[in-house]
């Protein structure tokens, strides 16, 4: 297409600058909102899966069904216990496996009482580590629990600050968890989520005494040996603990992820919820079509004179019809690049504060060129669409009619 | 006469119809345009010179009779033949200019040239001589509202030359102009028939200016009531 059909409609669009910008305002909307959803969503998607590509892909983990990796919400009447993991650990494949209890407990410093998630586990440093890994948890300031720590805890960041009981905890002081004086041994590194950085962890006999449990546990962490299939060791993990707890094939009463499986899990939910605000973000991009189409319908019939005299001179119904569908779509183009930027920058701020105020493995967002590009063909598309119809009216207007008209 | 015909109206009716009521605006109009013509259609208003002019500059077509132009029938050729037809033989001149606000007079003169699909370069370089021509070599670049009404319509006639068509259509071309103005355009018209061979065909109702015409073709209620020919008067 020759280039003066894009300099023409451009000429008309920035002569009428107000109306322009009230045009691109829906179209600006709608693009920066899909463009700040996608890019946050796949962020997020991104850090999770990095989260859960951090466990390594030796690990399983063994939890009651109908609680799928969220400690600490095991009201459910199934649990996993002792002896489970003791079949476990005999599965042929596996390494090592440990697991750790939670649940809410009293929590009193300062004066002050609150109520967070109290972990119990192992005190064995292998097991410890293996905690350590599959909950990236790392110790920022003391020192982790060693065995015959029954009388010691070891707390997440936020504990350290003053922002739970009014006065940060230090190395040394001596909480209350349900009713237990606990001398604190170490703070663990900013993770980013609340429930984990108010987390309190004790030994597991010190657990079982405290909450008056047996052999409960809320979840087992299995690892695999060096050059074992992990989705084999897992089905036989299945196999032996299903026989080992006395239930048929496809009845069981708990779950063996692997950490791609859980990671899917989130990435589903996320992905579903993508779609609904994208939708929500698409009614948006239609209401901006309805407005460039409503000023599209305005500018034809303002300019019937124009269109008059260039049919006079010799303009034929395909060069109007072109003429018109541009500057539509050159609506919907800028539009497009303008909500581009905005959306990017939005996402980047979003970023930036998570980073800040959160913490640096929350969101990691890149920019995805094709995005983009797809974004801005989609604006253009969305823009001619609109004033297809208006420029159709355009074309078809009889060149006597269009002169007369004042 | 061995001229070439460039248009001819053979019994043109133009009819309009408003509810029940039909007004015939044109009543059987025979007109010959040749090749060399100066013709000006001289009426007072209300007489149906508008109409006539859309029918000559093939804007409209008939209710009844035939229109034939550069030996085509223009009943015969769809919008778009037409349209392109359009382009290539007459160039309009009208009253109020009818320049394009946005566009440059060079980018005004050029604009009938891209529906010919002429090359850029080919089109500026014509534009930039016609306009240097009419005098506004110096004003290629200024937009319609920073040129005088003369100036303007001297883009026009600019524009209405860039095709090279045979035949410029001049609908009072000089009603919204101050005398002097005026006086120049309708001079550069004479040229153009003048130096430029170029067929002219006039519509006015000042009858001073119609008498400069070689040709003068009254027409009163939708008929033409004569054509006076170098002082001659013939009936139609």
């Amino acid at each position: 297409m020759k280039k003066d059909y894009i300099t023409i409609p451009l000429k008309e669009i920035r002569r009428r600058k107000l109306r322009s910008w009230l045009t691109l305002i829906g179209i600006i909307i709608g693009i920066a909102a899909v463009v700040s959803l996608i890019t946050l969503g796949s962020g997020l998607k991104n850090a999770i899966e990095g989260q859960f590509a951090a466990l390594g892909n030796d690990k399983l983990f063994v939890s009651p069904k109908g609680n799928t990796f969220s400690p600490g919400l095991s009201i459910d009447a199934v649990s996993i216990n002792d002896d489970d993991l003791k079949v476990v650990e005999r599965v042929q494949g596996v390494r090592r496996a440990t697991g750790f209890a939670t649940t809410t407990g009293e929590v009193e410093f300062n004066d002050i009482s609150r109520y967070f998630f109290v972990w119990g586990q192992s005190t064995d440093p292998e097991d410890r580590e293996l905690i350590g890994e599959s909950q990236n948890y790392k110790i920022g300031v003391g020192r982790v629990m060693e065995k015959g720590d029954e009388n010691k805890v070891v707390l997440g960041w936020e504990h350290s600050q003053d922002t739970l009981f009014e006065k940060a905890v230090e190395l040394g002081d001596n909480i209350v968890v349900q009713g237990k004086k606990l001398t604190v041994i170490g703070f663990l590194e900013k993770i980013g989520s609340p429930p984990d950085d108010r987390s309190v962890s004790i030994a597991i006999d010190t657990y079982e005494d405290l909450f008056e449990t047996k052999g409960e546990l809320g979840l087992l962490i299995v690892q695999t040996e060096p050059g074992e299939d992990i989705d084999v060791v897992a089905d036989r993990v299945q196999k032996d603990l299903r026989k080992a707890r006395g239930l048929a094939e496809g009845k069981e009463d708990f779950n063996v992820e692997t950490p791609r499986q859980l990671g899917a899990a989130f990435t589903t939910i996320l992905d579903i919820l993508q779609v609904v605000l994208l939708g929500i973000a698409g009614i948006s991009l239609l209401v901006g079509g309805i407005n460039v189409m409503n000023t599209m319908y305005t500018s034809v019939l303002e300019r019937t004179k124009q269109i008059g005299v260039m049919k006079a001179l010799g303009a034929r119904n395909r060069h109007i019809l072109t003429l018109f569908v541009v500057e539509s779509g050159l609506y919907g183009l800028g539009g497009g690049i303008i909500g581009a930027i905005i959306g990017i920058g939005f996402a980047k701020t979003v970023e930036l504060l998570m980073q800040t105020f959160v913490g640096p493995a929350f969101l990691s967002i890149s920019i995805d060129t094709s995005l983009v590009l797809g974004t801005l063909t989609f604006s253009f598309v969305v823009g001619c669409l609109s004033g297809i119809a208006p420029a159709r009216q355009a074309s078809k207007m009889s060149p006597v009619d269009a002169l007369r008209y004042e | 006469m061995t001229t070439k015909m460039l248009i001819q109206l053979k019994d043109v009716w133009k009819t309009y119809t408003m509810g029940e009521n039909k007004l015939d605006v044109l009543k059987g109009i025979n007109l010959d345009v040749r090749e060399g013509d100066f013709i000006a259609i001289l009426g007072p208003s209300g007489s149906g010179k508008s109409t006539l002019m859309n029918q000559v500059g093939a804007l409209d077509t008939p209710t009844k009779g035939k229109i034939i132009l550069a030996g085509r029938d223009i009943a015969t050729l769809s919008e778009s033949d037409l349209a392109k037809l359009r382009g290539q033989k007459i160039g309009f001149v009208f009253q109020q200019f009818n320049l394009i606000p946005t566009l440059t007079a060079l980018e005004n003169v050029t604009l009938p040239a891209i529906f010919q699909n002429m090359s850029e370069e080919q089109r500026i370089k014509r534009a930039t001589k016609l306009l240097t021509m009419v005098g506004l070599g110096d004003r290629l670049h200024h937009k319609p509202t920073e040129l005088s009404g003369g100036q303007q319509q001297r883009v026009a006639v600019a524009r209405s030359l860039i095709n090279n068509p045979g035949i410029i259509l001049a609908d009072e071309p000089t009603g919204n102009l101050d005398s002097i103005s005026g006086k120049q355009v309708f001079a550069m018209l004479e040229k153009l028939h003048a130096e430029d061979k170029k067929t002219i065909v006039l519509i006015t109702h000042d009858i001073h200016l119609a008498k400069t015409a070689p040709t003068i073709v009254y027409l009163k209620d939708g008929i033409i009531e004569k054509i006076e020919k170098n002082g001659k008067h013939h009936r139609p």
